[in-house]
């Protein structure tokens, strides 16, 4: 029973992942297909949308597309890297526990238990403003240029993948569970081949597809996080922003005074399409490799 | 479960300790300004608000107030403690966090239960694309949406603030929807599970009706893995809470909570990541507590 991704994809994810593919080609080019003043501060401030600017522009009369698109280079950066990295830990993790069974395992998904029941994002919080000035402090001593600018972002993915590994934990650990009881793993021990080469020969190729399944649930639980974080104003800090800080400026732009309803509803609109895309790839990917299992 | 009571001030005890020093060994004071203080007078602050000494003395004087119940004093709302500003404004957030855990209950078993007694059919395929599209909502979407069709566009409900029902109503279904989608496809996929077990084709095999066979039956069965999410559940509504507050301009412990950060009002964060903790192994242990009788009374 090897769990290889479903290709091609499973029926209703076609349009979903056609979705994914557009928003990431034009998040990517897109922005190289303006020209330079649309980011810089203009004369027509808070103007709704028209041909030039089909989003409308912002407060300081930048055009709220070119922002959005910029946004989501940073979302999807944070998402990505932050999945991956929590699918690092998760599997780890949940490897260790299902293959060593018995106390250990008690205890390692007793630990999970535990961290699920806590108010995680608030300690990454206090992490993040804890460690960001350190960072900083010491990528000026080092001389790396590159982190001084976006020390909060490294922070902020680093952060983000260390809390969202625990689905990822359990699926992995429940999976080894009955992975081991399969008669080649027993071969292989008969064979005598030893604990590691058992996990990483036998064990982890055929997790590897379950694995890209939950990447794909991560990746948009882990964009909901920066975005939270941004909208308190304690994430993606400008000159950069995210669509979680547009909203958060779409957000404080809506009142009964100035009704500028566009600074709200593209970056909202961006993001559910973004996230419900990601989401029915990924519960459409499970549900078939479910069928699978049984 | 006395072992999970044990594990209790264990888990509490490294909530504190973590937060503490977090806090303590992040560069900046909280008497950091643009103009520097006279030393003196630095040292009479420091000193008032116990802060000053080694740093591991003054981690186990925290303890040893934090044991008698004493949060400390805020250093930026000088001269109120901790425990009154956390007095103040708790019960605003546990009314919007216990209200919004109904709705999401209510609302999420109601559309798990008729997805899952329509197998197959055009209402459940609906039913779990309302769900899909609800989780894909936050609440920092949601909320911002909501405030500008019912109360700006349509002006039924007021757009924030705090006191009457009509102001909790808006902010307790922006903090529910999300959540209640969650146990929608959580109850959906246990009931379809458990429709197909032997004991419903005998409830249904005496005649039951559909209702009975799903509500009375099945549901008894198929709602545990809905109990054992109401743990991560709270934590969640805890966490959401404070972006909800900060959208409906609501006075609740969510907005301190985001001022003392950026503040670094160290014991005022302190005191609210502690008992919101504290809260949550609580509402854990009975949520634990229920589900064990609910188990035992299946087996039974």
């Amino acid at each position: 029973m090897k769990h290889h991704l479903p290709l091609p994809l499973p029926k209703g994810a076609s349009l979903p992942a056609l979705i994914l593919l557009g928003m990431s080609l034009s998040v990517v080019l897109g922005p190289l297909l303006f020209p330079s003043s649309y980011d810089l501060p203009g004369a027509l401030t808070y103007s709704p949308p028209t041909l030039a600017h089909p989003c409308g522009t912002d407060l300081n009369g930048r055009d709220l597309l070119l922002r959005i698109l910029n946004g989501g280079r940073i979302s999807l950066l944070v998402g990505i890297c932050g999945a991956t990295i929590s699918l690092l830990i998760g599997t780890t993790y949940g490897l260790i526990a299902g293959s060593a069974r018995g106390s250990i395992d008690n205890s390692m998904m007793r630990v999970v238990d535990v961290l699920y029941s806590v108010p995680r994002l608030i300690f990454i919080l206090i992490f993040i403003n804890a460690f960001n000035e350190r960072l900083q402090v010491a990528a000026n001593n080092h001389g790396w240029e590159w982190l001084v600018g976006s020390s909060r972002l490294v922070i902020l993915i680093l952060s983000l993948g260390v809390i969202e590994w625990l689905t990822m934990a359990r699926i992995v650990r429940g999976q080894t569970l009955t992975l081991r009881e399969r008669s080649y793993v027993a071969a292989a021990r008969v064979l005598g081949e030893g604990y590691w080469t058992i996990l990483w020969r036998h064990l982890l190729p055929n997790l590897a597809g379950i694995v890209l399944v939950y990447l794909t649930l991560a990746i948009p639980s882990v964009i909901i996080d920066e975005a939270f974080l941004s909208f308190l104003g304690l994430g993606v800090q400008a000159p950069q922003s995210s669509w979680g800080s547009l909203l958060a400026e779409g957000a404080a732009s809506i009142n009964p005074l100035k009704g500028a309803w566009w600074m709200l509803l593209f970056p909202s609109i961006v993001l559910l399409t973004t996230l419900l895309a990601l989401y029915s790839v990924g519960d459409s990917l499970r549900r078939s490799i479910g069928a699978k299992n049984r | 479960m006395l072992r999970r009571l044990a594990s209790l001030p264990v888990v509490l005890l490294c909530v504190v300790t973590i937060t503490f020093f977090l806090i303590r060994l992040s560069p900046g004071g909280p008497f950091d300004s643009e103009r520097k203080l006279p030393a003196a007078i630095e040292q009479q602050l420091l000193s008032k608000y116990k802060l000053d000494g080694p740093i591991i003395r003054q981690y186990t004087s925290y303890l040893g107030d934090l044991i008698h119940g004493d949060l400390r004093l805020s250093t930026k709302y000088r001269n109120r403690s901790v425990n009154e500003i956390l007095a103040q404004t708790l019960p605003v957030t546990l009314t919007l966090g216990a209200t919004a855990l109904l709705i999401a209950i209510t609302a999420g078993v109601w559309l798990g239960a008729f997805a899952a007694s329509r197998p197959g059919s055009l209402a459940e395929g609906g039913a779990l694309a309302v769900t899909l599209l609800s989780i894909s909502l936050p609440s920092f979407v949601l909320g911002p949406l909501l405030i500008l069709l019912f109360s700006i566009k349509l002006a039924w409900l007021p757009v924030g603030g705090w006191g009457t029902p009509q102001q909790l109503l808006l902010p307790a279904v922006t903090l529910a929807i999300p959540y209640a989608a969650v146990i929608a496809r959580l109850l959906h996929d246990s009931l379809r599970e458990t429709l197909a077990e032997d004991f419903v084709r005998t409830a249904r095999a005496k005649g039951l009706s559909e209702y009975a066979v799903v509500y009375r039956h099945a549901l008894r069965v198929a709602i545990l893995p809905v109990v054992s999410y109401l743990g991560p559940l709270a934590a969640n509504l805890l966490t959401g809470s404070i972006v909800v507050e900060t959208i409906f301009h609501i006075p609740g412990a969510g907005g301190f909570f985001v001022n003392s950060i950026l503040n670094r009002d160290g014991f005022l964060l302190g005191g609210v990541v502690i008992v919101y903790c504290l809260l949550l192994m609580l509402f854990n242990l009975l949520v634990d507590l229920s589900y064990r009788f609910l188990d035992r009374r299946i087996q039974g």
